[in-house]
């Protein structure tokens, strides 16, 4: 079997999604010998030639300097359609989820995206999460595949060092009618909040129900002396202004105590906040995913317990 | 502007997700249907382009039968046609079959865009606008946070990127963008539009007659099942009060937040 794996590069640096999967690549390889290839647009790092793949496909023009996802599409057509990988793999980053899909039905091959895990048993099985992470599907394939790793699902430290030869590969993007144009990038005015820096955060969710219960969140912030986080949708709702966000989107953080109420702990906000010391989870869902990484949690309903910890502890201040 | 606006019927947040006995689907019977979350707003930012720049908009949906659903509170917001692909057993996990149908629905329609949430709170492949825009030819853009229409042949989004970035793209049309919740405030709909709802036309494609699964690539379902957590938690139980103490003493003198 003939594994493929994409290296984004932001700003000539490697994604480390990328490199998550290419471990996953690894991993996989050593159970089945599948060989194992890196591509990758532009010039290729030092770091790329370092690791245990067969080889790293350097692919130059000037048309794939910058991301452009109908330019990307068409150069990764040519190298499928000369090498045949038989599988794929991406990390599953934000610019993944923009240009893989227009790729998979470009190439008529099924892109399985944001897997958590690829094994072999009698073939490749691929896992990915369902119904919000409440639910997993192992998948089966028959032909060629593309598949993105969610980020996390592999550890980067577990990449294998070694030995790979570069090879240039020739692509030609001139039959290529533009018709995305991608601009700059930018970052909105930085608000106040730096929740990098926060020693306790407590982190609000819609579980709080509606913008009329946010003092009760706000009132045992306050007492002790935590910074205010939140999920998207208290974002998207207007409850808190964005550079609260903990996420993906947002601010990653790793306070001392993250109190999490009433959130459902989705993948997309785990990212943020899983490197935190200790993270307790108060939701009345016993089977939320935030009960998967947190280290003390609650089961019940956040609007009996929250007031009553904030009144232990203003009684313990005195 | 015509656009069409894809709507997928999900179970809502509070619905138990329960397997069926055979662990090869859910089970439909409690569930509680809503519209997917980021269906709304793209509902909502094609309603609020329609009202600056003329035009039609029409809310398109797939699945099964109670996913009408979703098109009648799209008419009752604002939507002025529904279209409707029927479809008895989809499994979700092929998306690229179910873009197949979808191009065959939508293919004679001719939209200057169209616009979908992100992805679906089910089955989350994130992709279906995105396969869209290569079947019928369209420019693209995924997790858009913001619209601007140009002229009668360009608009430019606000695409959403890593760790608080954005970055704005222009779109040649026709195009078909993907929308990322919160960048609007979707509407509900007014006695009115419950009213004018009823008149509205729903067009029914049959998608029975399309054989979708030409492919020599395919992916199959093995197996559902509930993950196993990977994590020890300590759960602290007992009253509020109880717990209250409890969580009080951890945090006071283990983690020692003063
Ligand atoms: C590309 C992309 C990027 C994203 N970026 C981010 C990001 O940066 N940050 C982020 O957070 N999300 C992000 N999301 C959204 C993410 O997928 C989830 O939808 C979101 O995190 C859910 O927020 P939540 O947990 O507050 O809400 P829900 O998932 O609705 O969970 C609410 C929880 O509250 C509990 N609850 C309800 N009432 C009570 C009560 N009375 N007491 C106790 N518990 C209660 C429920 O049991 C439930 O578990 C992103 C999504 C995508 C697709």
């Amino acid at each position: 079997m003939n594994i493929f794996v994409f290296i984004q590069k932001d700003n000539g640096t490697i994604n480390r999604n990328s490199l998550e999967a290419l471990a996953g690549a690894q991993q996989f390889a050593r159970a089945t010998d599948a060989q194992v290839s890196a591509v990758c647009f532009g010039e290729v790092n030092d770091q790329l030639t370092e690791y245990d793949i067969q080889q790293v496909l350097s692919i130059s023009d000037p048309g794939l300097n910058s991301y452009n996802p109908q330019l990307y599409c068409e150069a990764f057509n040519q190298v499928i359609s000369a090498h045949h990988p038989d599988m794929v793999i991406f990390g599953h980053t934000y610019q993944t989820r923009d240009w893989v899909p227009r790729l998979s039905a470009k190439l008529d091959i099924p892109f399985v995206s944001d897997c958590i895990r690829i094994q072999n048993q009698n073939g490749l099985i691929l896992t990915r999460q369902i119904y919000q992470g409440k639910i997993n599907t192992d998948l089966k394939v028959e032909g060629s595949v593309l598949v993105s790793i969610q980020s996390g699902a592999y550890r980067l430290d577990s990449i294998v060092s070694g030995n790979t030869s570069v090879q240039q590969f020739e692509v030609n993007l001139d039959s290529v009618k533009c018709t995305v144009h991608p601009g700059e990038k930018f970052q909105e005015s930085k608000g106040s909040v730096d929740l990098s820096r926060a020693k306790i955060i407590v982190a609000v969710g819609r579980g709080i129900g509606k913008e009329e219960n946010m003092p009760i969140a706000k009132e045992l912030a306050e007492v002790l002396g935590a910074e205010l986080g939140s999920s998207r949708p208290v974002v998207d709702y207007g409850w808190l202004p964005h550079e609260h966000q903990v996420g993906s989107s947002g601010q990653t953080v790793s306070p001392k105590l993250y109190l999490a109420l009433g959130i459902s702990g989705a993948i997309q906000h785990q990212v943020g906040m899983k490197g935190s010391s200790n993270i307790v989870a108060i939701n009345k869902d016993g089977n939320a995913p935030i009960f998967e990484i947190a280290d003390y949690g609650i089961v019940a309903d956040l609007f009996e317990i929250v007031p009553k910890i904030t009144q232990t502890l203003k009684d313990h201040k005195g | 502007m015509k656009i069409c606006v894809l709507m997928k019927q999900v179970p809502d947040n509070d619905s138990a997700i329960i397997l069926s006995n055979d662990s090869s689907s859910i089970k439909l019977n409690d569930i509680t249907w809503c519209t997917n979350e980021s269906d709304t707003y793209a509902l909502e930012e094609a309603l609020l382009m329609k009202e600056a720049h003329g035009g039609e908009v029409v809310a398109c949906s797939f699945g099964r039968e109670s996913s009408q659903q979703v098109i009648k509170d799209a008419l009752a917001k604002g939507a002025d046609r529904g279209l409707y692909i029927s479809e008895e057993e989809s499994d979700g996990f092929d998306i690229l079959s179910t873009a197949k149908i979808f191009t065959q629905a939508l293919k004679d329609e001719n939209f200057d865009l169209i616009f979908s949430g992100l992805q679906s709170n089910d089955s989350g492949n994130a992709q279906l606008g995105l396969l869209l825009a290569e079947m019928l030819n369209m420019s693209h853009a995924a997790l858009v946070m913001g619209t601007e229409v140009l002229n009668d042949t360009r608009i430019k989004v606000k695409q959403e990127l890593e760790g608080g970035w954005f970055q704005w793209t222009e779109l040649d049309l026709p195009a078909s963008i993907t929308i990322q919740s919160g960048l609007n405030k979707p509407r509900y709909a007014s006695l009115r539009g419950i009213m004018m709802m009823k008149k509205k036309p729903i067009d029914i494609f049959d998608s029975s007659q399309i054989d979708s699964t030409g492919s020599k690539n395919k992916i199959f379902l093995d197996k559902m099942y509930i993950p196993q957590k990977v994590k020890e938690t300590t759960f602290i139980e007992g009253t509020p009060d109880e717990i209250a103490s409890k969580l009080g003493d951890l945090m006071i003198n283990d983690i020692k937040v003063f």
